[in-house]
């Protein structure tokens, strides 16, 4: 009796804690749509941010602007990388251990210490200022652990039997990689990239002492941008934008939906294949 | 011809790999060079333990010990909110989920952990800080908020590592256990969750380092000031608040200061990164 009675008080628990976890998404969720599409407005989409009109759509122009430069800053490094760890190194090789720990602990280093990091070494030491480069350039050794670890597994889960039907056709190693090695990852590549790309817009305290928080258009890559995360977060503590900030998040959400939806359906590819 | 190709492309792809290293080294010297002569000027024991931060005053006081406090407590409190509910959640997409509610759950836990942390700080700030005003009073910037926000904030992380070391259990486990007569709860609880001991431990230290490290949220519903609370209804405010509340204006020593916080971070996730290996190489 006392044992059926447990159970029942378990399994309740159980159900609770999942009814709260998913409550509170769908709430969140609900919310920011209710509040912030009434506030969306076209004069939030034009050209120039002027105190009354606090448009975000040069926030949106630094966010592409900048995830484009991030992403073409880190996939060569963290495809490289992969492919030296999968394809070249013996799996004794002591540096492949040292890298993965290093990747780790790259991964678990918060943003606001990649922020200071820029600061110091791109901002200062480097002397490009608060600038959309020295944004993306903290980025990308951000996004770089991730971007290097789901090539890796991408990779990994390329047969062994392909290549060697391409060595036996007799390609060298390279021509091996490139043509049939990468291209058979690809999907995997590509949803780790989607999935950088979420943390790339989403990045706040990375940007606000790199890219610095000027909402205008880029004039290049050395002047400063704010992206989209970091524009709501000026609007929400000065406090005299809600609506627009609510908005904003509108569209925030959106594009992380977006991306979501984007990389679970590559990724559903990959596991059909 | 062929052969050079082949030879350079190998080296670039090994000079590619030693970046990362490179990356890493480069964070900790710019970091322990710009922070190190601060502590050093302020003194260890001043710097760690000291309660005044008045960066401005004449003379100024540099002690960050609110800050740690402040960025322990709220992790705390992330970890008393989170954990539970994010195990059990976990133990619920394993055990009990349908196959077609898991199918718009899972993607629903990665959505939770793509939502940027600035629209979390914002929802904090619109729903959780006047609920928590008006239910306990204060001005609703306190501890409990912040934790409350951290707590959801961290529970995609511990639902998706804890729920992949569940799996990890070899099923023999629990259909011994059912053979022995225990209820489909006794099996999952006193079985499965024992052996699956060392995942979900790491899913709570990776939790840690997530709410420790965690800026902008915090930020927005923290209140922040830099003093040793009363109660969990006062504000504090984070290591993390105190780099991003002061850089913008800090100069000399203060930034030096500031630098130096970071560093204290830098440590502190160091160490968590250092207990999250030790406890992943002992799960399944």
């Amino acid at each position: 009796m006392v044992a059926r009675r447990n159970a029942k008080v378990i399994k309740i628990l159980v159900y609770t804690a999942t009814v709260i976890t998913f409550g509170v998404l769908l709430f969140l969720i609900g919310y920011i749509l209710v509040k912030g599409i009434p506030h969306l407005s076209f004069s939030l989409f034009e050209l120039e941010y002027t105190s009354e009109n606090v448009s975000m759509f040069p926030a949106i122009i630094n966010t592409l602007v900048m995830t484009v430069l991030s992403l073409v800053i880190a996939i060569p490094f963290g495809l490289f990388t992969a492919i030296y760890l999968v394809e070249y190194a013996k799996r004794d090789n002591r540096l492949v251990g040292i890298i993965r720990l290093t990747a780790e602990t790259l991964a678990g280093i918060p943003s606001i210490v990649y922020g200071l990091f820029g600061l110091l070494f791109f901002v200062t030491y480097m002397g490009w200022g608060f600038s959309i480069l020295a944004g993306s350039a903290t980025l990308s050794i951000m996004i770089l652990p991730l971007i290097m670890r789901t090539t890796e597994e991408a990779l990994q889960s390329v047969p062994a039997s392909l290549r060697e039907a391409s060595f036996g056709l007799g390609a060298g190693k390279l021509r091996t990689i490139f043509r049939i090695v990468v291209p058979s990852a690809m999907p995997g590549i590509l949803a780790g990239i989607i999935l950088a790309i979420g943390r790339i817009v989403g990045e706040t305290a990375a940007l606000i002492y790199t890219a610095g928080t000027v909402a205008k258009l880029p004039q290049g890559l050395f002047s400063s941008g704010r992206t989209l995360s970091v524009h709501m977060y000026t609007l929400s503590s000065e406090g005299f934008h809600t609506d627009e900030a609510y908005a904003t998040a509108v569209v925030l959400l959106i594009i992380v939906l977006m991306i979501n939806t984007i990389s679970a359906i590559i990724a559903k590819r990959v596991t059909r294949t | 011809m062929r052969k050079y190709k082949e030879i350079i492309m190998q080296n670039i792809f090994l000079l590619a790999a030693l970046a990362t290293i490179v990356a890493l080294l480069l964070i900790c010297f710019f970091l322990f060079a710009n922070g190190l002569p601060a502590i050093m000027g302020i003194g260890f024991k001043g710097f760690l333990l000291n309660t005044d931060w008045s960066p401005n005053d004449i003379p100024p006081s540099y002690g960050i010990f609110p800050m740690i406090i402040g960025s322990i407590s709220i992790t705390l409190g992330a970890i008393i909110v989170g954990v539970p509910i994010g195990i059990l959640s976990a133990v619920f997409m394993a055990f009990y989920c349908p196959k077609g509610l898991y199918r718009i759950l899972k993607p629903g836990t990665e959505l939770l952990a793509g939502i940027p942390s600035v629209v979390y700080g914002f929802f904090g700030l619109a729903v959780l800080v006047p609920l928590v005003r008006n239910t306990f009073g204060g001005n609703g910037n306190s501890i409990l908020t912040a934790s409350i926000l951290l707590g959801i904030m961290i529970l995609p992380t511990i639902i998706a590592v804890s729920e992949s070391s569940i799996r990890a259990v070899p099923n023999q486990y629990y259909e011994g256990a059912l053979a022995l007569g225990a209820t489909h709860e006794r099996a999952i609880f006193k079985t499965i969750l024992p052996a699956a001991k060392s995942g979900v431990l790491a899913s709570v230290v990776l939790g840690i380092g997530r709410a420790i490290g965690e800026t902008m949220a915090v930020i927005m519903v923290a209140g922040n000031q830099a003093r040793i609370p009363g109660s969990i209804l006062k504000g504090i405010r984070t290591l993390t608040a105190n780099i991003v509340l002061e850089m913008g204006y800090a100069v000399d020593m203060h930034r030096a200061a500031l630098i130096a916080t970071g560093m204290v971070l830098f440590l502190f996730i160091l160490l968590i990164n250092i207990a999250f290996h030790l406890l992943k190489r002992r799960s399944f």
